[in-house]
């Protein structure tokens, strides 16, 4: 039988943040391209930048990558292909710690370098600092639960708890009561990666579905017309040019802020 | 044949005097930002000298532009699109603040507000990064008229491609001054870079523009550039660059710099280029062929296949038309006067320069010859190697032989006419010796002595007959677009968010904001001040005077220079 804190925790705040990610994303696109940018801070300083962020980065790529495969495949399947318990979670535990050691050293050279160069302090807001804590909370559950699994201290195996309550979600037949008999710290950074993914689109995150990679199939010159708007401005309704009524056409059309 | 037009400008060196005002008024016009203090769209090297972002011209070291890989098939420097996507968290090879300067300015409020003193007391200067106290040490010209050479001028990478000995004369031989936009590549690498595909090149006029709605600020065009031409807003974090003052070209009036340049050394038209052998020419194995190559590219607009191709490619009457009166064209292709900066950076730059004669001349009459006589200065070009290979390392790729040609002309330009303003009959052995006509200079000196404003600038109008959408023209409501006239104040996001403001609102905005705000360098006790020009004379308004010691703080206070609470007073008298 599932608690009404469970039903909360497990099954209404993971569709409410599930919800806000994605609305959230498609009326920031829609509101904000403009504000839609890495804002980095390169420019300021580099030494530290240059080893901190790429291990941040593919330490977290990694990361997810490593979500993708424990959250998303389930346990029959890999024992399907023959792949025993014990292999599966020596390759998991020994990958994940390996990343997530990158992710957070990385994030570790990154907020020491916000923190102490003047000009990239002066730049960071107070979304920037909320988001950092969320973030770097959620990194570190993450990455205790790893390391606590690796010496055993896991009570019960999160592919048979975590992951499948996790898929259910997105089957829309949520299992609360899965998640209810995880261990705490699964508990914990499940909760605080929902306030990530809730807090997402508002934040600086939003880079992360800016990957270029389009970059690969486009030529490398673009070429635009100017022919269907002139200025920077909305054509005026009623002053449309012949030819381009769409207003979706026009919209994706060069557009706002060329400079 | 795939016929398409591009804008450009060409400059006459020789007439450049170093005065900055293309750089100032673009400054205002463009970059009177936050985020942008320390970008300059135009900027006025000293030659020999580092330039800015510093020693920009070393594509060993910041890797801009185009090589010629393995197979003869043009590539960026950088590598290819993998290696650079993989390197995109980190971007190692671009200039940092260092490279170009941390911009600043001062502490003025000290002035006034300074208490009696032995010394009179000084605005110290205040970094516009962080509001602290720096120590100014670089600047986007600091090296401006051979300031601080020899020592700087090392650095100089053109220079450090001549010899040694060259370099010791070349510092007491002579300085020129190179004001640099954006070259609106007919190939930019930049464009090329960039991984979201922000940067394009406008169909009908060839215009690089940055699409500040799509740049996610992944700063590949700045490695990219090999002019370091595009630069970041470290507040909006997005790429920004010269626009060649796109809304004013739009309606047939040339860029600020040109507009604005007192010399008026400089020429905009269009020119017709052949769009499909760009990357066949791009491509030459020789960089010092990349010059001839690119001229190549350039079609006559006077031949009728060239007319007819243009008119099939969608061109308008009056483009060509403007094409056949081009001022570029004319000095590009027809005199073969103008020459393109760094050939060899295979981009096809579309702003070309005519390298200056004078430095020749002056050296000349100082050695006591006469420095228009023809044979006197032909003979000159050739016995001073010095400039010439300095000129051919910036504007051919090392041949000196271009230059020299170019100079010849000049030259014979200068002798030539010299004899007709005497009243002397024409000597037209001057002209031949040159492979030019006597009708040809008298042309050629029109253009560079007397062209008047509708020659300079022959730039056809934006063919778009939506009138109320143009940005300059005044048919339409500056403040009626979407999501106005609310503009100004901040989104939920800060400064950068919402839509793009119309850039001629923004300027207001940004304007009256920088009047107003509360920036570190702004200070902070403004409701305090008078402005004396409003006052009639009569009593005494508030905030004239410094409220008395005993009743505020204020004047024992944090300094009021700067939002630094809890800094020390620096306005102690001295003993």
């Amino acid at each position: 039988m599932t608690t009404t804190t469970e039903i909360l925790l497990w099954v209404v705040l993971p569709y409410v943040s599930l919800a806000i990610f994605i609305g959230g994303h498609v009326w920031r696109y829609k509101y904000d391209k403009f504000g839609w940018t890495t804002r980095s801070s390169r420019l300021y300083e580099d030494r530290l930048l240059r080893w901190g962020s790429p291990l941040f980065h593919f330490g977290i790529l990694f990361v997810l990558l490593g979500h993708i495969f424990g959250l998303g495949i389930p346990k029959s399947w890999t024992n399907a292909v023959g792949i025993s318990e014990e292999l599966y979670h020596l390759f998991a535990i020994g990958v994940g710690a390996v990343a997530g050691f990158c992710t957070l050293v990385g994030l570790a050279i990154l907020i020491y370098r916000r923190r102490t160069v003047g000009p990239v302090f002066s730049a960071t807001t107070k979304n920037d600092k909320f988001m950092y804590l969320v973030l770097t909370v959620t990194i570190l559950l993450g990455l205790s639960n790893t390391v606590l699994g690796a010496f055993g201290h896991e009570g019960v195996d999160y592919r048979d708890t975590v992951s499948p309550w996790f898929r259910s979600i997105f089957y829309f037949n949520p299992q609360p009561e899965l998640m209810a008999r995880a261990g705490l710290g699964f508990q914990l950074h499940a909760l605080s990666a929902l306030l990530l993914f809730a807090i997402w689109p508002f934040t600086r995150l939003v880079h992360v579905f800016s990957a270029p990679l389009g970059y690969f199939t486009r030529p490398y010159i673009v070429y635009r017309s100017r022919s269907q708007q002139l200025g920077n401005r909305r054509t005026a309704r009623g002053w449309e040019q012949a030819g381009s009524t769409s207003s979706r056409r026009r919209r994706e059309q060069v557009g706002g802020g060329r400079r | 044949m795939r016929v398409m037009a591009q804008m450009g400008m060409v400059m006459n060196l020789d007439k450049c005097i170093g005065c900055h005002t293309c750089s100032v008024t673009c400054k205002q016009a463009w970059t009177n930002r936050s985020g942008v203090e320390y970008v300059w769209f135009n900027n006025v090297e000293t030659r020999p000298g580092q330039g800015y972002p510093r020693t920009y011209e070393d594509q060993e070291k910041w890797k801009g532009g185009w090589e010629v890989g393995r197979g003869g098939r043009l590539r960026l420097r950088t590598g290819s699109r993998l290696k650079r996507l993989l390197t995109i968290f980190g971007s190692p090879v671009q200039p940092s603040m260092r490279d170009y300067y941390e911009p600043w300015t001062y502490d003025y409020e000290t002035l006034t507000s300074a208490p009696v003193q032995e010394h009179t007391p000084v605005a110290r200067p205040r970094s516009l990064l962080t509001g602290e106290p720096m120590k100014v040490e670089w600047s986007a010209n600091w090296d401006d008229n051979l300031g601080g050479a020899p020592e700087l001028t090392r650095a100089d990478p053109v220079l450090r491609k001549v010899s040694a000995q060259v370099t010791e004369k070349l510092e007491q031989t002579f300085l020129f001054y190179l004001p640099r936009i954006c070259e609106h590549c007919i190939n930019p690498s930049c464009a090329a870079s960039c991984p979201s595909g922000a940067i394009y090149k406008r169909a009908e006029d060839g215009i690089v523009l940055v699409d500040q709605d799509r740049c996610r600020g992944w700063r590949m065009c700045i490695t990219g550039c090999p002019y370091k031409k595009v630069y970041f807003n470290h507040r909006t974090g997005k790429a920004e660059k010269c626009t060649f003052c796109f809304p004013r070209v739009e309606v047939g009036i040339p860029t600020v710099c040109s507009e604005t340049c007192v010399g008026r050394l400089r020429y905009i038209g269009i020119v017709l280029y052949d769009a499909d052998r760009v990357l066949q020419a791009a491509a030459t194995p020789d960089p010092k062929d990349l010059y001839a190559a690119q001229r190549s590219l350039i079609l006559d607009p006077n031949e009728p296949e060239v007319i007819r191709a243009a008119q099939q490619a969608g061109i308008p009457r009056d483009w060509i038309d403007a094409a056949q009166r081009s001022p570029i064209h004319a000095l590009i292709n027809r005199y073969e006067v103008a020459l393109p900066l760094h050939p060899e950076y295979r981009t096809m730059p579309m702003v070309w320069y005519i390298p200056p004669l004078s430095p020749v001349v002056d050296a000349l009459t100082e050695t006591g010859h006469d420095g228009e006589d023809a044979g006197n200065v032909f003979g000159a070009i050739e016995a001073l190697r010095i400039p010439v290979e300095y000129l051919a390392e910036l504007f051919t790729a090392g041949d000196t032989a271009r230059v020299t040609g170019v100079l010849r002309k000049l030259g014979a330009m200068r002798s030539y006419m010299r004899d007709l303003n005497l009243g002397r009959p024409a000597d037209e052995s001057i002209a031949a010796a040159v492979g030019m006509t006597g009708r040809d200079i008298q042309d050629l000196h029109r253009l560079l002595a007397v062209a008047k404003y509708d020659e300079r600038y022959v730039i056809p109008t934006a063919h778009s007959e939506a009138g109320p959408g143009m940005e300059e023209l005044d048919a339409g409501c500056s403040l009626d677009y979407e999501g106005g006239p609310g503009m100004g104040g901040s989104g939920p996001f800060g400064e950068m968010s919402g839509g793009a403001t119309p850039i001629a609102v923004e300027n207001f905005q940004m304007l009256a904001s920088r009047q107003l705000s509360d920036t570190p360098a702004t200070p902070q006790d403004k409701e305090q001040r008078v402005n004396l020009l409003n006052w009639d004379g009569k009593g005494s308004p508030e905030g004239m005077f410094p409220p008395r010691p005993e009743q505020t703080p204020v004047l024992h206070g944090p300094d009021g220079g700067g939002d630094q609470p809890g800094a020390p007073s620096v306005t102690e008298p001295k003993p």
